[in-house]
């Protein structure tokens, strides 16, 4: 087991920092990545807003099976046993309604927003 | 728990078809007779020793299903089937409302023939929602859909009954319920027609074509135009499963009854956050899954059915 030093916490805040600032966003590197939790029959949190080129990783921790997937047919997760998990990275700006399809009251939407605009600001 | 049917319109009904037996997870029914004119006293007898059909019902056995509301899943299917085995009146054949399966896997849809065929008996299946999993449907058409149409909706006649299997899980729209769709309601407007209205019909569906409980998805969208061809009908019975939990209405000439699953109870509607599987203490499993006997009493004119937990 390796042992943390105090200093690799400053070292960590400050890359996360970086990239929160889009210092980085010029060489590629990825946007911050989102959850979304699926218990109790709901996609938590409902509606969840990402920059362009976020990946979404849903996790199924019902203990019952589940699907994510898009009302537009852009995305559709298998079906996700408990402690599965679904990703998808979203390149374009707009609003992603998804259903699950095993049962469709339970609905949830990504949005997603340009990758500069909101950065720049900052 | 007893229910019973006191109204008028439950005794006529009952003379058509008696729902003689609940055997362990599964539903046996009677049918005696198909004309129901003539069913008054002959249906006492004939529920005292039916010589007319008998069929069975299993539902959501969730093959697969290996979470704490139930670890074995398989082994609690394949208790229902003893039971099935152990019948004195073997019945005719079985209905699954679906959910054979828990993950549409192919090794679960094996696992779930294995035991089923075991009772030797034609299996009339119509696909629950964890049945249509995997990518176009392939693994449930491939094994249950022959002869059928559509999504694997038919009809076929029993001793005198019209049996209709519908399927209302496939192309299921944000914020809904079971669906039936367009395509499916127009075929079976046209099965019906012309069919006599003295003709006891028997629908059977995975989610309740009733309003059960919205907010959890337990109903059919577009079920209402599918009882509008039925209302002509004398006899209309309604086998749902769905909901791993007894529940019966009568509407007009429309008996409506949910199955127990063999697999795990769910809760009563709105009795917790959502409708996921139900833990209970593990020496109560099957006084949930249980065994409910329906029965035709002697001497009254009500169709009655009494749940017997497996354990008591």
């Amino acid at each position: 087991m390796r042992t943390i030093k105090p200093g690799m916490y400053v070292v960590t805040a400050l890359v996360v920092a970086a990239l929160a600032a889009g210092a980085l966003a010029s060489q590629g590197a990825p946007a911050a990545d989102a959850k979304v939790q699926i218990d109790q029959y709901a996609f938590l949190p409902q509606r969840v807003t990402v920059k362009a080129g976020t990946t979404v990783t849903w996790t199924n921790d019902d203990d019952d099976s589940h699907t994510v997937a898009s009302s537009s047919k852009l995305f559709k997760s298998k079906a996700l046993d408990t402690g599965d998990k679904f990703s998808f990275t979203f390149t374009t700006p707009g609003t992603y309604d998804y259903i699950c399809s095993v049962h469709p009251y339970m609905t949830g939407a990504v949005v997603v927003e340009a990758a500069t605009g909101g950065n720049a600001a900052q | 728990m007893t229910f019973d049917h006191g109204n008028d319109r439950g005794v006529s009904r009952r003379k058509i078809l008696e729902c003689m037996t609940w055997a362990g997870t599964g539903v046996l029914w009677t049918v005696a007779g198909g004309v129901p004119s003539s069913m008054g006293i002959i249906g006492e007898a004939r529920a005292a020793e039916p010589s007319g059909l008998t069929f069975l019902q299993i539902s959501d056995s969730h093959v697969g299903f290996d979470k704490p509301a139930n670890p074995n899943a398989i082994g609690t299917l394949e208790e229902a089937l003893n039971k099935i085995n152990a019948l004195p009146v073997k019945p005719s054949f079985i209905i699954h409302t679906g959910d054979i399966t828990h993950l549409s896997k192919p090794s679960e849809f094996d696992d779930a023939d294995r035991i089923i065929s075991q009772a030797r008996l034609d299996v009339h299946y119509v696909p629950g929602e964890h049945d249509v999993l995997d990518e176009g449907v392939t693994l449930y058409r491939e094994r249950y859909g022959r002869g059928t149409k559509g999504a694997g909706w038919y009809s076929f006649d029993a001793n005198g009954v019209h049996f209709v299997g519908l399927v209302n899980v496939v192309d299921l729209k944000a914020g809904g319920l079971g669906n039936l769709g367009n395509e499916q309601l127009e075929w079976l407007e046209d099965d019906l027609k012309g069919r006599a209205a003295s003709t006891p019909i028997v629908v059977f569906a995975h989610i309740p074509l009733w309003s059960v409980y919205p907010a959890w998805g337990w109903g059919t969208e577009d079920a209402a135009r599918a009882l509008e061809y039925l209302k002509r009908f004398g006899s209309v019975t309604v086998l749902n499963g769905h909901i791993h939990q007894i529940m019966q209405k009568v509407e007009g000439n429309v008996t409506f009854h949910t199955a127990m699953s063999t697999a795990f109870p769910q809760p009563a509607p709105g009795a917790a956050p959502s409708p996921g599987p139900m833990k209970v203490a593990d020496d109560k499993l099957r006084s949930v899954l249980g065994i409910t006997d329906v029965t035709f009493k002697r001497g009254q004119q009500r169709l009655a059915i009494i749940d017997q937990p497996l354990q008591r």
